[in-house]
């Protein structure tokens, strides 16, 4: 969905409750957990307003990538989606949370655990899950698969651990260059937040006063690795040294997107800023990965259901009287039968023609001819078609 | 009830097993082993590289072994029980940090120890790629023989695998090959990749250990469970014949001794030759070949262009030019990224590699 078909979809979602919506409240403040800050003078605010639209959206949206992600791990079990497949439930807060403070001309950077952040930044779940099956319908034509998403303004969809973050800086670069009000949004795990290359970027951004928020989605492992294990300092918001951080509950999206609020702010006028999101994912690392050997099922079963990022917050909006349960439970069926239409959508679509095999390597007038032995088949390098 | 989902579940796990089976593209031919080597074991390619790293720990106090999440096994379980064995001071994890791991094993070999590094994806050695290209191939050159980093190994699962796409199925050795002073090495089968293994970690250079990962599970062998090494840069013929020498190594061995049934049931008699090391490879073996057939095949899954293959037919034109009845025919990857669901298109199957067989032969 491009941003137009998301609201649109959103206000049928909004149009069909009850008659008695008018009565509800429309606006509400609520708490959200202290955010710790790293070399900073002011801080974020501890309590946010919210107006009931804006709730609704955050709340259809990331129940979508929920059940978009349940589905995801239906069809692998079909065997229908093969490969690599990492799934991003639990961490839902992070991109709608992101995503609410920033506009469509902000930039966004991600590594493999791309799907939820490719829905959030405009791609229908039709193109997502076509993706993950590997046909034409799919962002990158069905080419990549899992990793590897994309549209406007969102970079990707990288598979190498900590390689998007430089790509981020150098993105941000251009924000600046253009002097425009916008940021790059550079994320990475826990894990990667161990790789070279991240302090590479911190440095260039400090040096150059890039308008960047480096986002640290800690997720608590980094595949079987818990984050103690791997890293000898967890306080991931710290990491910059010399660059400001805040340590954020990433389960909260209101939290979330204050946080980002202020980052955002921050990294126009002074530069580069770093967000740790403390999160959850439910998953394994990825789909061949059960999840259950370097974690307890206990530990995952607290998460879920005292932490919960789309529980809690329908909780939120139902006692702030912006919806009944009613209309909550409205909303879960549409969303599952969004779900369940745009699954049908990728399915009918059809794999990649060979020839996509020669498509999008170089950019060429004149085809070259690819070399390799098939006396079957003669290829050329192509422009994208 | 409980039963009864056990049995589904073995069911769907046969179910998916043959599936595999069916889907991959080549058939995997145990070899017998060498009797001199004593009792045996039945081993996959995985138990056979667990074994490797066992008899190093067993024998060597100086050996090491580290890498992302090798303390718990590893993600393809090829460490599997050498922690709780020896410890969590000689078999521990590291941190996500490809271009530190090399680096330090570099580091730890100089100092004295056998370091045996595991890199989780042979698609994600190029984090660390200067460690090893400028680092360790050249430290015995640029120390005039002061120092070197010999006992380091570096160990990655490499390869197709039916659906790994980009990111996880890419075999680098023509990148390595470029660099003097690495050994890079590429087992067919589980008693070659012990034997090999083994050799590795005691050779006195730093080697390059790629593992077929399509084979880990799919390759089965009876192998000796006592200490031995195979000779590194040393080729191998595993068939012989008088009409095309085939070359090939890794998983390709195994598509081309298919090809060598199908062109024999066309009365054409192939050489099937393993190149197991590519660097220093056997241009004797391989020369001795083409002299005598006149004519040459050379496969592997890299990309065409650049690949280790132009290698052995420049040296073959050189050396065996007026042997030569046919131009040298490679069957690679093509010159794409390695493709998602396209993969079958790009492999060098059977049928290309046979197809290629009946160009040199009817040239
Ligand atoms: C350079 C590189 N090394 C290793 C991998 C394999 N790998 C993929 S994801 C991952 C763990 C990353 O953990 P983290 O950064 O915490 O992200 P999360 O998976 O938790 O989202 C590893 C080791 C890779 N993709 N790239
Ligand atoms: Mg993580």
């Amino acid at each position: 969905m491009s941003y137009n078909a998301t609201a649109k979809f959103l206000q049928r979602v909004l149009c069909k409750q009850p008659l008695g919506v008018r009565t509800y409240s429309v606006e509400a403040t609520f708490p959200i957990k202290p955010i710790d800050t790293h070399k900073l003078e002011n801080t974020p605010a501890t309590e946010v307003q919210i107006n009931k639209d804006d709730a609704i959206s955050y709340y259809t949206k990331m129940q979508i990538i929920r059940r978009m992600e349940l589905k995801a791990d239906q069809l692998y079990k079909q065997k229908i989606i093969r490969g690599f497949c990492h799934l991003y439930d639990g961490q839902e807060a992070c991109c709608a949370g992101i995503e609410a403070s920033l506009t469509p001309k902000d930039d966004v950077i991600t590594a493999y655990r791309a799907h939820g952040w490719a829905y959030i930044r405009g791609v229908p779940v039709c193109n997502i899950l076509a993706e993950l099956f590997g046909r034409k319908l799919g962002c990158a034509k069905g080419k990549g698969g899992s990793m590897h998403m994309y549209s406007k303004n969102f970079y990707g969809g990288n598979g190498i651990v900590g390689a998007q973050v430089p790509l981020g800086a150098g993105i941000a670069f251009a924000h600046k260059y253009r002097n425009s009000d916008t940021v790059t949004v550079a994320c990475y795990g826990d894990g990667a937040a161990n790789q070279g290359q991240i302090f590479e970027s911190f440095n260039m951004s400090q040096l150059w006063k890039l308008p960047a928020i480096f986002v640290c989605e800690n997720n608590r492992y980094g595949m079987g690795t818990s984050v103690e294990r791997a890293s000898a300092s967890t306080d991931y918001f710290t990491r910059g040294d010399y660059i400001p951080g805040l340590r954020v509950d990433g389960m909260d999206v209101l939290a979330v997107r204050e946080a980002t609020r202020f980052a955002k702010e921050h990294a126009v006028k002074e530069g580069p800023i770093l967000m740790e999101l403390v999160t959850y994912r439910y998953h394994g690392h990825s789909m061949s990965d059960p999840g259950t050997s370097y974690r307890t099922r206990d530990e995952v079963k607290e998460i879920r259901q005292n932490l919960d990022p789309i529980m809690n917050f329908r909780e939120k909006i139902i006692s702030a009287g912006f919806v009944t349960k009613q209309d909550v439970a409205t909303i879960d069926a549409e969303v599952k039968q969004h779900v369940e239409n745009e699954t049908a959508k990728a399915l009918a679509s059809t794999e990649p023609d060979f020839d996509q095999i020669a498509c999008d390597i170089y950019v060429t007038d004149t085809p070259l001819s690819i070399r390799s032995c098939n006396i079957y088949n003669q290829l050329h390098h192509q422009p994208s078609v | 009830m409980s039963l009864l989902r056990q049995s589904r579940n073995i069911l769907s796990n046969l179910k998916a097993k043959s599936l595999a089976k069916r889907l991959m593209h080549f058939k995997f031919e145990p070899d017998n082993p060498s009797t001199n080597l004593g009792p045996t074991e039945n081993m996959n390619y995985l138990k056979a590289l667990t074994n490797a790293m066992d008899i190093s720990l067993e024998n060597d106090p100086t050996a090491i072994i580290f890498g992302e999440d090798v303390a718990f096994g590893g993600v393809f379980r090829c460490t599997v029980g050498l922690r709780e064995k020896y410890g969590s001071d000689r078999v521990f994890n590291t941190p996500l940090c490809e271009q530190g791991i090399v680096g330090f094993g570099i580091g730890a070999a100089v100092a004295g120890s056998t370091a045996i590094a595991e890199i989780q994806f042979a698609d994600y050695i190029l984090p660390a790629f200067d460690q090893i290209v400028n680092e360790a191939a050249k430290y015995r050159y640029r120390s005039g023989g002061l120092f070197e980093c010999g006992k380091l190994t570096i160990r990655t699962p490499c390869g197709a695998v039916g659906h790994g796409a980009l990111y996880h199925s890419q075999t680098p050795e023509a990148y390595f090959a470029h660099s003097t002073g690495l050994k890079v090495v590429i087992p067919r089968s589980p008693i070659q990749a012990k034997g090999l293994l083994l050799a590795c970690i005691r050779d006195d250079n730093p080697c390059i250990f790629l593992e077929p990962k399509i084979l880990y599970r799919a390759a089965e062998e009876e192998v000796p469970v006592g200490d031995y090494t195979l000779p590194l840069s040393q080729a191998e013929v595993l068939r012989e014949g008088s009409d095309v020498t085939l070359i090939g190594y890794g998983t390709q061995i195994h598509v081309l001794k298919e090809v060598a049934e199908l062109a024999a049931k066309d009365g054409i008699s192939c050489e099937v030759i393993d190149l197991v090391t590519i660097l220093p490879w056997d241009a004797d073996t391989v020369c001795t070949s083409v002299s005598k057939t006149g004519r040459c095949v050379i496969t592997h899954e890299s990309p065409v262009t650049g690949g280790f293959a132009g290698e052995v037919a420049a040296t073959i034109q050189k050396e065996c030019f007026l042997n030569l009845e046919a131009p040298v025919e490679r069957v690679c990857g093509y010159d794409t990224p390695f493709p998602h669901v396209l993969e079958p298109f790009f492999m060098p199957d059977k049928w290309r590699c046979l197809q290629a067989v009946k160009n040199v032969v009817n040239y």
